[in-house]
């Protein structure tokens, strides 16, 4: 069973600190990483593999420095790392990504019977790139999958987390899933795979190579665009009570509360 | 046009409907609410929310989401209506559907927003907040129709009706091959309501200042008391507390409670990314410098657990009271 991963590279957003006057994240110095939740979505991919063979690519589309995390997935396991980078690929938003990703796909007649990405990437926070992919290569899509069932020949059951519940769903192959956390603890590189990695070829492609129009990519393929950024520090003024004054602070809490515990009138 | 996308008349479609009545009266649209969904209602009720007209397509089969049928009856009913704007929730129906029909109409999408507006040429305004919630960004869709996005559920007030406005109510036919489907649902569980943070109109949060996962159950009654759900920060969630369900933060679920409960959570930026815009925040924290209070409205200096527990037995005797 052949499954692709796609994946992308953010800055390594659990590790920032907040720059105390201004409120906002300090980006200087931050390393780049693989998507957590792609990493996520990374282990299951090599967990199929090892339960029902085939191979595990790895796909993104980004700046040559996106290098580092593919060597990464490679180290942890994947088969085959394919980079998507140009400059004509730089300021897409979700659509041209996805355009550029399903495009990759199809160009390069990959063979897969699943698709996985992580539910969202911790720096757009989006979550578009991937329903938008699985429709664009018209495959049935299932998001927010929290937990993986079972996976045979041309079907897999999983679980998909909503706001009020948890759905079983059987879904056909080929398809697209986007992962949660939960679906997989990602494993920790070894040294072996590390130094089997770097003996391992990335695969590199340009707009030209696949084609593409740089009209119909990156920022001139963009349908949206940002018209400002400003900051919006939530500034509150906490009244803080300790020592004495708590059983203050309590009763002020209580008074909050109160309304949400008389709600029904139980 | 001014398109609202649900999959059921319920909260999230009136608040957006309030929106786009308040977006459309500047240009001159109108308003419709389409709507997929499971179940038969007085959906001309839709006006008295702001509605124009309603198109609704019903079946029993489209009670839950399923891309299939959903993206080829909204692709359809789109292609023919040619609205200008189509707004949904960001739940995780809209943010599903909402990705895949941009693709198909080939148009822009911006995700979850928090505030929108419309300028004189009808481009829509879409605001989001971008990395960690400090900065927001405002973005549009210029020269791509439909412009799209989704809304963060809780953003707008809901409307007040008015009873003596109708939607012209437009029925959409469900036709038998709408419903094929390559995804086929076997089953569904019903969460408890305390792990329904997204909905829940408290949230008890806790953290690793907790001390003990035992103390997780104080959190769990006080949210059975104030019929909210309990949050958590990722270490709590790694530490197998609580599950993943109740992860507030950047790697888990960004939220906008009434009334946000810190206890013991010393407030990293990945966690307050999740809850800044709750309407008013409670930290409880026995180091008095965390920085939790810089994001919140009301502070104790004090221990989590037994500040909870204190909370929720006063609570207690005001409910038996009640009985």
């Amino acid at each position: 069973m052949n499954v692709i991963v796609l994946v992308k590279q953010v800055p390594d957003t659990e590790n920032v600190k907040l720059d105390p006057e201004t409120g906002i994240m300090i980006r200087e110095g931050i390393d780049v990483v693989m998507n957590p939740f792609d990493s996520h979505g990374l282990e299951l991919a090599l967990r199929i593999k090892e339960s029902r063979g085939g191979k595990v690519t790895v796909i993104s589309m980004g700046p040559p420095n996106t290098e580092e995390v593919l060597r990464e997935a490679l180290a942890l396991g994947a088969d085959e790392a394919i980079l998507l980078t140009d400059r004509i690929f730089a300021g897409s938003d979700t659509w041209a990504t996805s355009f550029v990703l399903s495009e990759a796909i199809r160009r390069l007649s990959l063979d897969f019977d699943l698709i996985i990405c992580g539910e969202k990437a911790t720096d757009g926070e989006t979550g578009q790139v991937g329903p938008e992919v699985g429709a664009l290569l018209d495959l049935p899509v299932i998001t927010y999958v929290s937990n993986v069932i079972d996976v045979s020949d041309g079907e897999m059951i999983l679980e998909r987390s909503v706001e009020d519940g948890v759905e079983r769903w059987k879904v056909k192959l080929p398809a697209l899933i986007s992962v949660m956390r939960s679906v997989a603890e990602p494993r920790l590189p070894t040294l072996a795979g590390k130094k089997k990695a770097l003996k391992m070829e990335i695969k590199v492609f340009s707009g030209k190579d696949l084609g593409f129009d740089p009209k119909e990519v990156g920022l001139s393929g963009s349908p949206t665009r940002v018209v400002s950024v400003f900051n919006t520090k939530v500034s509150r003024e906490c009244v803080l009570y300790e020592g004495k004054e708590l059983e203050e602070g309590l009763k002020k809490i209580i008074e909050i509360l109160k309304p949400f515990v008389e709600g029904d009138g139980r | 046009m001014i398109m609202v996308l649900n999959n059921a008349f319920d909260k999230n479609s009136l608040e957006l409907l309030g929106k786009a009545r308040e977006l459309a009266s500047k240009v001159g649209y109108k308003v419709v609410l389409f709507l997929i969904t499971g179940k038969e209602e007085n959906f001309e009720r839709a006006g008295g929310y702001g509605a124009d007209e309603a198109v609704v397509a019903v079946h029993p089969r489209l009670k839950r989401f399923s891309l299939d049928p959903f993206l080829k009856i909204s692709e359809r009913v789109v292609r023919r209506y040619n609205p200008s704007i189509i707004i949904s929730p960001a739940t995780t129906f809209g943010r599903t559907l909402l990705p895949a029909l941009a693709a198909k109409l080939k148009t822009g999408l911006t995700a979850d927003c928090t505030g929108l507006d419309i300028d004189d040429e009808g481009n829509l305004l879409q605001t989001r907040p971008a990395i960690g919630g400090n900065v927001m960004a405002t973005i549009k869709t210029p020269n791509h129709r439909p412009q799209m996005a989704t809304v963060r559920p809780k953003t707008f007030p809901i409307p007040n009706y008015d009873d003596s406005k109708k939607a012209k109510v437009i029925m959409e036919e469900v036709k038998d091959e709408d419903l094929e489907d390559r995804c086929f649902l076997l089953d569904f569980k019903e969460k408890e309501l305390e792990a329904n943070i997204q909905e829940a109109d408290v949230i008890v949060s806790v953290g690793k200042g907790l001390r003990r996962k035992e103390n997780v159950e104080i959190a769990r009654k006080l949210a059975r008391l104030v019929r909210g759900a309990v949050g958590a920060t990722r270490a709590v969630v790694d530490a197998k507390w609580l599950s993943q369900d109740h992860q507030v933060g950047l790697s888990g679920k960004v939220v906008k409670p009434k009334v946000y409960i810190a206890a013991g959570i010393s407030g990293a930026v990945q966690h307050i990314a999740g809850m800044q815009t709750s309407e008013f925040v409670i930290a409880i924290n026995k180091d008095k410098y965390a920085p939790i209070f810089k994001v919140a409205d009301l502070g104790l200096v004090a221990d989590a657990a037994s500040t909870l527990e204190e909370i929720a037995r006063r609570l207690e005797s005001i409910e038996e009271a009640g009985n």
